[in-house]
């Protein structure tokens, strides 16, 4: 066990596994945010359901586990890596050899990590915690539950907070356009007919959850 | 062809290196890359300069002995090759092209273009075995090993530990070529296959600081 945990391959596997584990998380995530475009029952419905199912309070400490394990591994990988080349080439072209997201997977991942505490101030602590003042309630079908509809419909109704957002939509999809394979290749799923498969689904995988998140934004802003 | 070329001069491992612009002028596009540098060579040894130091041997594609990170990549612009099957043809007249040499904690410069790769070495050492028998010819099937075993394993053992692969990844990872060697012993009776593996890999790691990561 302590091997896993300094040894290089299992390093790239808690990579691999707690990434795996925050791709899952993102899918389930923009689902329940797409039903802001059905309506303000249909979103504040779910979210009632989410914050009180006990199986989502049990997944809440793993899913902050899985974050923070991925960001100090990939930190500790990404010190590690620059030691690994003291000197720098003065000229690179590895355009041919690997994509641009690869070679930038710390950077995007810092970038997608400061929007995601900004996210956090904006709906979780407020919608969670109740910081900034409880959520108006609302009632559907005799249940009582916050109305977190105007919180997020406001939001994005303010034109920099839109950009913003969208903004982290794309680099969130830069980040899992090679997440996805990548994560699956160290677990060994990687051969010549497999790789350009799983690229694809990667890619395709990084462009539905971007396009998602981005829409919801700009129909607020434009409706 | 008239060129400008931009190469990496390093006395020795704790030396600092920079870099030095030569031009070289009448060069064919026919000849190869190194033939170029042999050409730049000789005409320094004519101003008693020291010659480029860089790594050959056989210089037909086969011994992974040339190095050389040209104008940003490993074994130049072409495909699949090593350095010596590179030629000039490649490149257009009055190009400027950078020649740096592999750069990789696990590969220390000895001189110029040249590396150590001696890390390669070890790591092979680690995990693969031979038997070395100083008597007769041993008898051809006392260890059998399967067709598709000796296949799978000499696919493998294509990889001629040049150290492309450390020289491109960008985390300077020589997870390709240990990946390589390990499928290659794996594949024959080596005893304790396992504990070979992870011993190459606990090398690997010795050698280079760092496993393909991102």
């Amino acid at each position: 066990m302590k091997k896993l945990f300094s040894s290089s391959v299992g390093q790239k596997l808690i990579m691999s596994l707690s990434g795996l584990f925050l791709i899952t998380f993102i899918l389930v995530h923009l689902l329940l945010n797409l039903l802001l475009l059905v309506g303000p029952e249909a979103y504040n419905k779910a979210v009632h359901f989410m914050a009180t199912n006990p199986l989502m309070h049990l997944m809440e400490p793993v899913l902050a586990a899985g974050f923070i394990f991925h960001i100090i591994y990939a930190t500790i990988l990404t010190l590690q890596n620059q030691k690994a080349r003291p000197e720098a080439y003065a000229v690179v072209d590895q355009s041919e050899s690997s994509s641009w997201a690869s070679r930038n997977m710390y950077v995007l991942g810092g970038l997608v990590f400061i929007f995601i505490a900004l996210h956090l101030v904006n709906f979780f602590f407020k919608m969670k915690f109740g910081v900034g003042g409880d959520l108006p309630k609302v009632v559907y079908e005799g249940i009582k539950m916050d109305d977190a509809y105007p919180l997020v419909s406001g939001l994005f109704k303010v034109w920099w907070y839109a950009v913003i957002y969208v903004i982290g939509a794309v680099l969130l999809a830069l980040h899992l356009r090679h997440s996805l394979w990548s994560a699956l290749q160290t677990l060994g799923m990687n051969n010549s007919n497999l790789r350009p498969i799983l690229e694809n689904i990667s890619i395709l995988y990084a462009v539905i959850i971007g396009l998602g998140f981005s829409i919801i934004p700009i129909y607020f802003l434009i409706s | 062809m008239n060129l400008t070329l931009k190469i990496w001069r390093q006395e020795n491992e704790k030396a600092q290196g920079k870099f030095v612009t030569y031009e070289v002028k009448d060069i064919s596009p026919d000849s190869s890359f190194l033939e170029m540098l042999d050409i730049l060579n000789e005409q320094l040894v004519n101003k008693i300069q020291l010659p480029i130091a860089f790594d050959h041997d056989c210089r037909e594609g086969i011994c992974g002995m040339c190095s050389l990170y040209i104008n940003g990549r490993a074994h130049g612009p072409d495909e699949g090759i090593t350095t010596c099957q590179l030629h000039m043809r490649k490149f257009s007249d009055g190009d400027i092209i950078t020649i740096e040499p592999w750069r990789s904690r696990g590969f220390p410069i000895i001189k110029d273009l040249m590396v150590n790769r001696d890390a390669f070495d070890n790591i092979m050492q680690s995990g693969g075995y031979i038997s070395v028998n100083t008597g007769g010819i041993p008898d051809a099937n006392s260890i059998p090993i399967s067709k598709e075993n000796s296949d799978l394993s000499m696919d493998a053992a294509a990889c001629i530990g040049c150290g492309a692969c450390v020289a491109t990844c960008k985390n300077s990872s020589a997870m390709l070529f240990v990946s390589a060697k390990v499928s290659q012993f794996a594949l024959l009776p080596q005893g304790r296959t396992e504990a070979k593996i992870i011993s190459n890999i606990a090398r690997m790691n010795r050698e280079f600081l760092c496993a393909n990561f991102s």
